[in-house]
């Protein structure tokens, strides 16, 4: 076999792509896969697909997707069974949520005011939702779906989940045994059930229980248990952190006259966050996703919508265009977080070493 | 009145069942330089980590400056701004650059302004020769660097005592001078230091004192010409046949 000399980038690929006999087959193998299923999802997916007019005669005749339903429903989808007339307010909402989330994305708007302008973001969302004050009709949460919900659920779930992970981290490795218990029983618990069962609790047992004046709503239970949840995963991932770092980081801050605190904050924290970010990215997409969850016990986030929307009769239900539509909001929410994440990473590892 | 930096009346500490340190009494006048040697496991540096509490005693008293030592927040505050500290591991913050490093307690613990302890810190930077490398991470200096880093931190909060944890041990050779001629320079201005080390020839040149420790006791005390030429015991004898060649 002729050896390959050159260094070219080119040589590279072609090195990776056939380098060795298992590199080979394996190129092989995916050169066909992508031979036989591309030109087929291409024709059905755009050649022959059916878009304008968005009506239900255009899919009955179509025979490639029918993406004309997703014209059609694409309100519903994204907004469940809100009022129609008021849909204005959830896409007020998305647009404020999303656009936050992108702005949040850059390191030169990491200050304190960012968490000022989250908290104001989600407050306003709350009280644009809900509404029941300056001529907006009172809409219940129980009227509440789709994309809203799913971002409401994930930011809050996430936002106060994480801070409550990293106190639980903490206070599991403290030095007071009793606080280092009740960290240590709320995680293994909380771990202990499948967030399924978290949820049935929160909206099946909890009313059972409590008096009704004192039960939150559905949708607050459920964004408690989903924080709940998330707090205790992110607690252990963040553990992991603070195991790895050396205990003459601490030994040093103190010495210098650090608080408890301040210690944690400017010396632990930032070196054992920094350390299991893969980690905690992981741990974040994957409760990005089980918001999904919360339609058992009968919120319409994003999928419900979706299943709600494919109900109408006059259509002739095209699921794998909806789930395609919904999965391609979730790949854009998750791999999105998934590259920010990667960025932090980098920039956490800080200048190259000479 | 106390004219002493640091004393210690009858101070123990155990690990479990090893007892560490055997009711030390130890006084340290101001501006005095003490080096501590013995062997591995003799209590040497327990006995520095208790006077700033990264250890904590078990029983007798420890006073700095006339402050007694314990483990109130108040009295661990008092005690950490007056007492420095160098580690044999560096222990620079691998997150922040050196010259953050400086400034991070005097801004936060002493509420310094930025600008003031960033002059404080670059002044003292310039002390240990390492100004050009300020905004640097740690990871990028030399062992030899980062402790003179580690030394410039400690002394950012101007402490009156400085205690030093083997400060040479886990340096390359040609590196071991760079550090010694620092902490040569502190104690030729009057710091009251603390100095755990094996470097007898920094003894010889610095120390108003040599202290030799042998499970958790002061074995010998005395200022180093004496205790070169005279140790007056067997073991302190075998010890430094061993690390003197």
């Amino acid at each position: 076999m002729q050896k390959l000399s050159s260094d070219a980038p080119g040589w590279n690929a072609v090195r990776s792509l056939v380098g060795s006999p298992f590199n080979a087959v394996l190129t092989v193998i995916f050169a066909v896969i992508l031979f036989l299923a591309l030109p087929p999802f291409l024709t059905w997916a755009v050649f022959d697909a059916a878009v304008f007019p968005a009506v239900p005669e255009t899919c009955r005749t179509a025979a490639g997707a029918c993406w004309s339903f997703i014209v059609a429903k694409h309100s519903q989808i994204l907004f469940g069974i809100y009022p129609f007339d008021e849909r204005w307010r959830p896409l007020l909402v998305c647009t404020l949520l999303i656009g936050l989330l992108v702005y949040s994305i850059r390191p030169s708007a990491w200050r304190a005011r960012l968490a000022g302008f989250w908290i104001v973001a989600l407050m306003l969302s709350w009280g644009l939702m809900r509404g029941g004050f300056a001529g907006l009709a009172s809409v219940s949460t129980d009227n509440w779906g789709g994309l809203p919900v799913t971002l409401l659920l994930t930011v809050v779930a996430i936002g106060i989940g994480f801070p409550t992970g990293i106190l639980l981290a903490l206070a599991r490795r403290s030095d007071l045994p009793v606080i280092r218990l009740l960290s240590t029983l709320f995680i293994e618990l909380t771990r202990a059930l499948p967030l399924l069962s978290i949820l049935f609790i929160a909206s099946i047992m909890l009313p059972l229980l409590v008096p009704e004046d004192l039960l939150p709503d559905k949708f607050s239970r459920a964004v408690i248990a989903l924080t709940m949840f998330a707090s205790a995963y992110l607690a252990e991932v963040v553990r992991g952190g603070l195991q790895a770092l050396p205990k003459g980081q601490a030994e040093a801050a103190q010495a210098l006259g650090l608080s408890y605190w301040q210690c944690q904050l400017k010396v632990i924290l930032p070196q054992a966050i920094a350390v299991v970010i893969p980690a905690l990215t992981n741990t974040i997409i994957v409760m990005i996703k089980n918001t999904s969850l919360v339609l058992v016990i009968g919120l319409f986030d994003l999928i419900s919508s979706g299943k709600a929307a494919l109900a109408d009769p006059e259509w002739s239900s095209p699921s794998v265009e909806v789930y395609l539509f919904i999965t391609a909001i979730y790949f854009t929410l998750c791999f999105g977080f998934s590259r920010f994440a990667d960025r932090l990473e980098q920039r956490a590892k800080g200048p190259s070493h000479e | 009145m106390n004219e002493n930096a640091i004393s210690l009346s009858s101070v123990s500490k155990s690990f479990g069942a090893f007892q560490a340190l055997k009711s030390i009494d130890l006084s340290v006048a101001k501006g005095e330089r003490i080096v501590i040697c013995g062997p591995s496991g003799s209590g040497k540096s327990t006995l520095i980590r208790c006077i700033n509490q990264l250890e904590t005693h078990e029983a007798g008293e420890i006073l700095v400056n006339g402050i007694k030592v314990g483990t109130e927040p108040k009295q661990l505050e008092a005690i950490r701004t007056q007492v420095g500290m160098v580690f044999q591991s560096f222990n620079l913050f691998p997150h922040l650059t050196i010259l953050e490093n400086c400034t991070l307690a005097p801004i936060w613990v002493k509420k310094l302004s930025k600008a003031a302890a960033e002059a404080k810190a670059m002044q003292l930077l310039e002390r240990v020769r390492i100004p050009d490398q300020a905004h640097k991470r740690p990871s990028q200096l030399s062992g030899g660097q980062q402790q003179r880093v580690a030394i410039a931190r400690a002394l950012c909060m101007e402490p009156s005592v400085m205690l030093f944890d083997e400060p040479t041990s886990a340096l390359d050779p040609e590196m071991v001078k760079e550090v010694l001629d620092v902490m040569l320079e502190l104690a030729s201005e009057g710091m009251t230091m603390l100095v755990v080390t094996h470097e007898m020839g920094f003894a010889r040149q610095a120390a108003d004192r040599v202290i030799f420790m042998d499970q958790g006791n002061i074995l010998e005390s005395g200022p180093p010409t004496e205790f070169f030429a005279n140790p007056r015991h067997e073991r302190t004898r075998l010890f430094l046949s061993q690390i003197l060649h």
